[in-house]
């Protein structure tokens, strides 16, 4: 049982492991692996919390609704699963500041806090924008052959790939 | 297909919470919990999200598709645009490096214990999809709908049957990695 305890698992292992239980998901919930249709689900309960009637009359939260259903119990799930995940190897985390991070930009926890802040806010837009983020268009997208989720993984890269070229090799160098 | 438990809505909820249980702990003990690890792949320094999610692409596509031949499971796909798809995507990409986890991932991270995911990623995403919710009716008239894909999958754009897609596309995909690993990556 050494695995269970193993900090890391190879890439390959992880990888069929989440094709299987997406398979499982098709047949189990007739749903895809997905995370950030939760994001608006959570934003709309929170919301109504402030106004009902404006998250009630807005069609955006019509459209994808304002209730826990699956996908909201799949992201409780991951925060689960991870927790477990390094309790039973090396522990939990416990840090503010990435290393990547704290070696370009220093160890302020503010900076980066700020900086992880502004990063969600575009995140979260830009995948309702798109109408899905790595898992729901990038794996589930991908492996459905949707010409959606392979134009997206590719946009995502190709933003990804570049802001962080930006971040890191101009403004960190 | 299981169309009486797919209506069983408690049933749901728990296969969603065990199947999330699952994923968290997969993509954790992947590394792809770790901002580090993120953020080295968008440098191009460490390939092990590609590796990750290509594995999980091959092997899914392979098997939901048999299980929907088998009659056991039914795909999708989602339809998509260059005003919608490509340009949030972009608009993702950027916010994906800024913050260095994506929404499933930043999940994992709070779990994991960092609280950089915690604050900034969970917090922002969820400020990012209520400011979405809000623009989203404007947004819907004026681009959303700008360029919208003729065709949904990539068989349908080829005009070929479906596993005359999968295979070859498996098989790139394998081919790919193998290079990855090859190129010493």
């Amino acid at each position: 049982m050494d695995w269970i305890t193993m900090e890391r698992w190879s890439p390959y292992a992880v990888g069929i492991g989440i094709g299987l239980l997406s398979c499982l998901t098709f047949v189990l919930s007739n749903k895809s692996l997905g995370c950030s249709t939760s994001f608006v689900t959570s934003a709309g309960m929170i919301g109504r919390l402030f106004s009902k009637k404006r998250v009630d009359s807005n069609p955006y939260y019509k459209k994808m609704g304002v209730t826990v259903d699956w996908q909201w119990m799949l992201v409780l799930g991951i925060a689960i699963g991870s927790f477990l995940g390094a309790i039973l190897s090396r522990g939990l985390i416990l840090e503010w500041v990435p290393t990547v991070w704290a070696e370009a930009f220093g160890s302020s926890p503010v900076t980066r806090w700020v900086v992880a802040l502004v990063g969600g806010v575009l995140m979260g837009f830009g995948a309702r924008w798109a109408g899905g983020c790595t898992s729901g268009h990038g794996i589930s997208g991908g492996l459905q052959l949707a010409l959606s989720g392979w134009v997206a993984v590719m946009t995502f890269f190709a933003g990804g790939i570049a802001t962080a070229m930006l971040i890191f090799n101009v403004l960190g160098a | 297909m299981l169309t009486k438990l797919h209506d069983n809505k408690s049933a749901q909820l728990g296969l969603g919470l065990a199947g999330g249980i699952v994923f968290g702990f997969l993509l954790q003990r992947g590394g792809a919990t770790d901002y580090n690890v993120i953020i080295n792949q968008l440098l191009l320094k460490d390939f092990t999200v590609m590796k990750l999610m290509l594995s999980a692409v091959i092997t899914g596509m392979i098997g939901v598709h048999l299980l929907e031949r088998w009659g056991l499971a039914k795909t999708s796909p989602r339809p998509g645009g260059w005003g919608s798809t490509a340009l949030g995507g972009l608009i993702f990409g950027v916010g994906f490096a800024t913050l260095g986890y994506c929404p499933g991932t930043a999940a994992g991270a709070v779990g994991e214990g960092r609280f950089d995911a915690i604050f900034g990623g969970v917090i922002g995403i969820l400020i990012g999809a209520a400011v979405f919710a809000a623009l989203y009716p404007a947004l819907d008239k004026a681009i959303l709908n700008k360029g919208a894909f003729r065709k949904v999958t990539l068989a349908e754009l080829l005009r070929v049957p479906k596993w005359c897609a999968i295979v070859p596309v498996a098989l790139l995909l394998t081919l790919l990695l193998m290079a990855l690993e090859y190129g010493g990556l």
